[in-house]
């Protein structure tokens, strides 16, 4: 049962490429109109300097039905989102966009009233019923020359639409400007949201469950359904399995618990406990390595909080830190080849990072700090949480320039962060709100998106 | 089995007041609540003017011990145990920690069969991640006291839950320090 609503749950969060069993299908739409001339790529406002303005018109709905309409309206704005958010574009706004009167046919676009807004590119699309759902097209037009850079033609179900900008996106950001988006990614979290309570001996406790959502927030699915505190989920580099620290029961009504690290395999309902857990044996804080093979974690099997690396199938444990202080929170260097973590082996708790042989130890930036993460080529970054002030605030330290820089600015406590895949954004928890919730910014401290609303939501991380 | 237990209890008891000598015969430290309606001891036979010592020592009533007969829910709800309280960003059991430890121990002394989880807390100001392996060494070096006063590891489970239960929702001083604590939970009896 459970399984069964997860897997659609799944299926319709996918939307538009029915889930087929395990690796998402990559959406391989025929390209409609040839996206290039030749080998030659058109590129949008290539010859201006400085950022192309880019103008999405309002995708056009080719029947009168509501859904049809609706969902014209949900690919256009999530798109203008998407192409926003990696700001390799800027995007023309709205209120001027509203001057111009709505187009009503891909192949009939009054260019000259797109020059007046100096737009480089426009983005135009429709959206007509088919016996399966709904077909999807886009172009992307070169304004001062009229030639299309980009037009691909998509179709499904109607069920998510947002699922077709997230691929549009990607997919336009590939083709211009090389670049990996991350609008098909998701973000997944612990969430107190359903207000349930645990059971046990102790009033006012709330469970926490694994959910995810799409990178901005949009279409949250529920992983966990166990009613305990499930929390700091990981994603497996393949996005087949998460990760997370699970409180067990244990005694006879299930008065004790003990933390152990439970892979479930979304698409199937499966789980895992390759860390076999007990109450004198307890893991916690799962990181994937980058090729999926490991999983480092932080355990009490020896009497002490220490670091260790396991093979995925809980085979090969091998413990990487022997200090009797804390040693928790390992996340893997993008090759593999390092651990960071935290440790407060001088009395003040900070980050550190090893060979994975458990070699070369040493601290990374001389201030309390936590959380370690870590983005690969072209950045080379970690990003943390340090103590500035009665709370603290995510900074990044650059290997390039072996300095930190802050990227929130003091108001409520932040921690928590992860880089996207990309390693351009951060998300990351808060409490400026009022609760604690998800928020996203560039790596440069702008664009901060708020992703979670309801209830409490901690531990974000980021799918590839 | 419950019976047994129970009768162990007293004998238990009975010989704490026999051979104790000097200590008085356990105190209880829970309200004696349901008191059953067991006469009071007939008192010895009258004669026997021995003045000094008193050979029958007061009797210990035989009363229902309601943490022997209780279900695990009722005695967490009402528990016995004192919690530990933490300095901030310290697992250190301090002099006053070590005071209820000891007052902990007795108890399950008292009861040898119970098994508790001792879970480790933190307050709001550490990091979440962070706050997992501070609260583990908070119930850790609780745990490490209460055996070094005798009782047996296998009794003692240990969880942190750092700052995901925290016990007062506020966001001051007063908060924060009620927040850093190791509690203690009976996982089974």
């Amino acid at each position: 049962m459970t399984r069964l609503s997860l897997f659609l749950a799944l299926a319709a969060g996918a939307g538009v490429f029915v889930v087929q069993q395990p690796p998402q299908p990559p959406p391989q739409p025929p390209p409609q109109p040839p996206a290039s001339q030749g080998n030659q790529t058109v590129r949008i406002g290539v010859d201006v300097g400085g950022t192309p303005k880019l103008a999405v018109a309002p995708f056009i709905a080719l029947s009168n039905d509501a859904e049809t309409v609706a969902a014209a309206k949900t690919v256009g704005d999530v798109l203008f989102d998407d192409i926003a958010y990696e700001r390799e574009f800027y995007m023309i706004g709205k209120d001027a966009i509203a001057t111009i009167p709505r187009p009503t046919s891909l192949d009939d676009v009054p260019l000259d009233r797109w020059k007046e807004l100096n737009a480089d590119g426009l983005v135009i699309g429709s959206v007509r019923k088919d016996a399966n759902g709904i077909v999807v097209q886009v172009k992307v037009i070169q304004v001062p020359t009229g030639r299309v850079a980009f037009g691909k033609e998509y179709s499904g179900s109607v069920a998510n639409p947002r699922r077709y900008s997230h691929t549009i996106a990607d997919e336009f950001h590939k083709q211009q400007v090389g670049l990996n988006g991350v609008a098909r990614t998701y973000i997944t979290f612990s969430s107190d949201r359903d207000a349930d309570r645990m059971r046990g001996p102790v009033a006012n406790r709330d469970v926490q469950e694994i959910y995810f959502t799409d990178y901005d927030g949009a279409n949250p699915q529920k992983v966990t359904n166990t009613r305990t505190l499930n929390i700091t989920p990981a994603w497996s580099p393949d996005n087949q399995v998460i990760a997370y620290t699970s409180y067990r029961p244990s005694g006879p009504q299930g008065f004790g618990t003990f933390q152990d690290v439970i892979l479930s395999f979304i698409h199937t309902g499966q789980r895992a406990t390759p860390t076999s857990g007990s109450p004198q044996n307890q893991n916690y804080l799962p990181a994937w390595s980058p090729d999926g093979s490991k999983i480092a974690f932080t355990s009490n099997r020896d009497g002490n909080p220490e670091i260790y690396i396991m093979n995925r199938d809980g085979s090969g444990v091998r413990r990487m830190t022997n200090h009797p202080s804390i040693d928790v929170n390992p996340t893997w260097s993008p090759t593999g080849n390092q651990i960071a973590w935290v440790s407060e082996r001088t009395g003040t708790p900070k980050i550190y990072i090893m060979n994975v042989d458990g070699t070369g130890q040493r601290s990374l930036v001389n201030e309390e700090c936590y959380r370690p993460t870590w983005s690969g080529e072209p950045f080379n970054e970690i990003a943390y949480a340090a103590k500035t002030g009665p709370g603290f605030d995510i900074k990044i330290y650059s290997f390039a320039t072996g300095e930190s820089r802050k990227i929130t600015d003091g108001i409520g406590t932040n921690e928590s962060p992860v880089f996207s895949p990309n390693g351009r954004h951060i998300a990351f928890t808060s409490s400026r709100t009022g609760k604690v919730q998800i928020f996203t910014v560039a790596r440069d401290g702008n664009d901060l998106r708020q992703i979670t609303r309801e209830g409490n939501n901690k531990f974000p991380n980021w799918s590839r | 089995m419950t019976k047994m237990r129970y009768a162990a209890v007293v004998l238990g008891l009975l010989a704490a007041a026999g051979c104790g000598g000097k200590k008085p015969p356990v105190a209880k430290p829970l309200p004696p609540t349901t008191t059953t309606s067991t006469p009071p001891p007939p008192t010895p036979a009258p004669p026997q003017p021995v003045p000094d010592t008193t050979p029958v020592p007061p009797e210990p009533r035989i009363s229902e011990d309601p943490l022997v007969s209780s279900d695990l829910d009722a005695i967490n709800k009402n528990s016995p145990f004192q919690p530990v309280f933490y300095a901030l960003d310290s697992y250190e059991v301090d002099a006053a920690g070590q005071q209820v430890l000891t007052a902990d121990a007795a108890i399950l002394k008292k009861y040898p069969t119970w098994v508790i989880t001792i879970e480790g807390h933190c307050d709001e100001r550490g990091t979440a991640e962070y706050n997992l392996a501070l609260g583990e060494k908070r119930a850790l070096a609780a745990k490490t006291y209460l055996v070094s006063l005798g009782i047996p590891a296998d009794r003692l489970r240990t969880v942190s839950y750092g700052k995901e239960f925290p016990f007062d929702p506020g966001h001051d001083e007063g908060a924060w320090k009620n927040n850093r604590r190791a509690h203690f939970v009976v996982t089974s009896k």
